[in-house]
């Protein structure tokens, strides 16, 4: 019993990265339809704005010694610069093209970011002490829930909580559904695309700085690749979630996180190596079954 | 107060308005009618600033339009009401409405306007928390016209209502048109179905093959052989009692 529900809270905890993730990805598909690689870089460039930038093997901590509540701030106003910042610099000029080309355009950007971190900070790996304090687990009996996971599925809960209270009742959220249900009519009516195609980023942003804090929490470095597996997986929920539902995206992320633990826990142990594997196994027989994805959405129309 | 000179479109380098020049004046019905792939429709949505102009000008109350950006003519008061509808099926009624509004700048009457459509429209009222997807095709049009007024807009431009519509529903939409004229608003319409026309219509256009082949009052035009020669090219023949 004890056993279940300790793998039962990573895996909610492993889930509720991948569902923020899949969130800020899945924001930008259903506003413009853009599949943005370069969600994986805005990761990155969270967890390496805490460090001074240097090719030092070994990282300081620059904004990454502030106290906690500066620190969080800083990398969100960061990562949401940056990720408006290539809205206005790569995906503004691109709004006319179709999603093909918005996708190479992505790769080109996550390339292009990715080649920055390397220049500034070095290729190497770098462990980066922050929140070794939330590795202390609490003790509830013979149970032993680490602070982070807790941590981690409260923040999770609350950024989609707000973020479905943001798209529900403000004057903003309504225009980012509408513009997702059908760009051309939205503006029709008078809706701002750049204002809407800004905040949508923005918001893409803002779940990325949060993913970026606490998947860093969780493993301690900094690498030039670091958020790539995240998005990957991201993709993966948005798929399986549906694409273009939003709580397809957060559904699909939990529903992966829940299988890649349980599959930690059963598969025998010279296969858990290849637990991503037996993961994107089992994408491919739920697209077989359901190739909309779990949560269907009628027409995926065309944008701007 | 809407004056179009000389438009022509392209899809590519298929031109589907060849020369298109057209008045509406405050407080009128006009109607825009000709045959299938005449450019009705596109005339119509490139003065909503859904496509843009190769050639021409568009113009209301001297304010320039062409080459404007579809949101950009809707914030100058020009308001659509496509085919088809595109209520936005996943939002609530009340979302649909208020959408509309968030442009205007006066946003004390943007909320009175929406407390009055809500009055207007009761079939609307009753289903104000629940997706418009759910609502039937004609409780969709009404939306889709409601949303339109939500803007409070000088002109309305309106593409194809009765297309789709069951008959009794069309004589609801085009009682509301009515309506609306009586209450002092501009109307363009596209129409396929020359008898509505004939009864809503102040002027009317005939179009063929993207350009104006017959303009005029409908007064002067019902039942002249001139109009059935525009719209269909030739004349009907006409039985003993005509």
């Amino acid at each position: 019993m004890t056993l279940i529900l300790q793998n039962l809270i990573d895996a909610i905890a492993l889930g509720s990265l991948y569902a923020l993730t899949a969130l800020g990805v899945g924001l930008l598909f259903g506003v413009m339809r853009l599949i943005n690689f370069a969600h994986a870089n805005f990761i990155t460039i969270g967890a390496y704005s805490l460090i001074v930038p240097s090719t030092n093997a070994i990282a300081t901590l620059a904004i990454g010694s502030w106290h906690w509540a500066a620190m969080t701030t800083a990398v969100v106003a960061i990562v949401m610069v940056l990720a408006v910042a290539t809205e206005l610099i790569v995906f503004r000029p691109l709004r006319r093209a179709d999603p093909a080309t918005l996708l190479v355009g992505s790769f080109a950007l996550a390339y292009a970011l990715q080649y920055v971190i390397l220049l500034v900070y070095d290729g190497r790996p770098k462990a980066v002490d922050i929140g070794s304090s939330l590795t202390e687990p609490f003790l509830i009996g013979a149970l032993r829930i680490p602070r982070l996971e807790v941590l981690t599925i409260a923040v999770t809960v609350a950024l989609i909580v707000a973020l479905a209270l943001f798209l529900k009742r403000t004057r903003y959220g309504i225009q980012i559904r509408a513009a997702a249900e059908d760009f051309r009519m939205a503006r029709l009516l008078g809706v701002s695309a750049d204002r809407v195609i800004a905040i949508a980023f923005a918001l893409s942003g803002l779940l990325a700085a949060a993913v970026s804090l606490l998947f860093l929490s969780r493993t301690g470095m900094v690498a030039p690749r670091m958020g790539l597996p995240l998005v990957l997986i991201a993709f993966v929920a948005t798929v399986i979630g549906g694409m273009g539902s939003l709580v397809g995206a957060a559904v699909g992320g939990f529903t992966v996180g829940f299988v890649s633990v349980v599959l930690q826990v059963i598969l025998p142990l010279e296969l858990r190596q290849f637990r991503d594997g037996f993961v994107y196994l089992l994408v491919i027989a739920v697209l077989l079954w359901r190739p909309a994805g779990l949560i269907q959405v009628r027409a995926i129309k065309e944008r701007v | 107060m809407l004056t179009v000179d000389d438009l022509e479109v392209r899809y590519g380098r298929l031109a589907a308005v060849r020369s298109v020049s057209l008045t509406v004046a405050r407080g009128e019905i006009v109607c825009i009618v000709g045959p299938n792939g005449a450019g009705k429709s596109t005339t119509l949505l490139t003065i909503a600033g859904e496509l843009a102009p190769y050639r021409g000008d568009i113009a209301v109350d001297g304010d320039r339009l062409t080459g404007l950006a579809s949101e950009a003519v809707a914030r100058r008061g020009v308001s659509l009401v496509p085919e088809g509808r595109r209520i936005f099926g996943t939002l609530t009624v009340e979302e649909n409405l208020r959408l509309a509004t968030f442009q205007r700048r006066d946003r004390a009457a943007a909320a009175r306007d929406l407390a009055d459509l809500r009055l207007r429209f009761p079939i609307l009222a009753e289903r104000y928390g629940s997706p418009a997807g759910r609502l039937s095709g004609g409780e969709q049009q009404i939306l889709a016209v409601a949303r339109a007024m939500a803007t409070r807009p000088r002109l309305m431009l309106v593409d194809e209502p009765s297309l789709g519509l069951a008959p009794q529903n069309v004589d609801l939409v085009y009682a509301l048109l009515r309506e609306l004229r009586a209450g002092g608003m501009t109307l363009l319409i596209v129409e396929q179905n020359l008898d509505r026309v004939l009864e809503v219509a102040d002027r009317i256009y005939v179009l063929r093959d993207g350009r104006v082949q017959l303009t005029g009052f409908v007064a002067e035009l019902r039942g002249s052989d001139a109009l059935e020669q525009a719209y269909f090219g030739f004349t009907r023949k006409r039985g003993n009692g005509a």
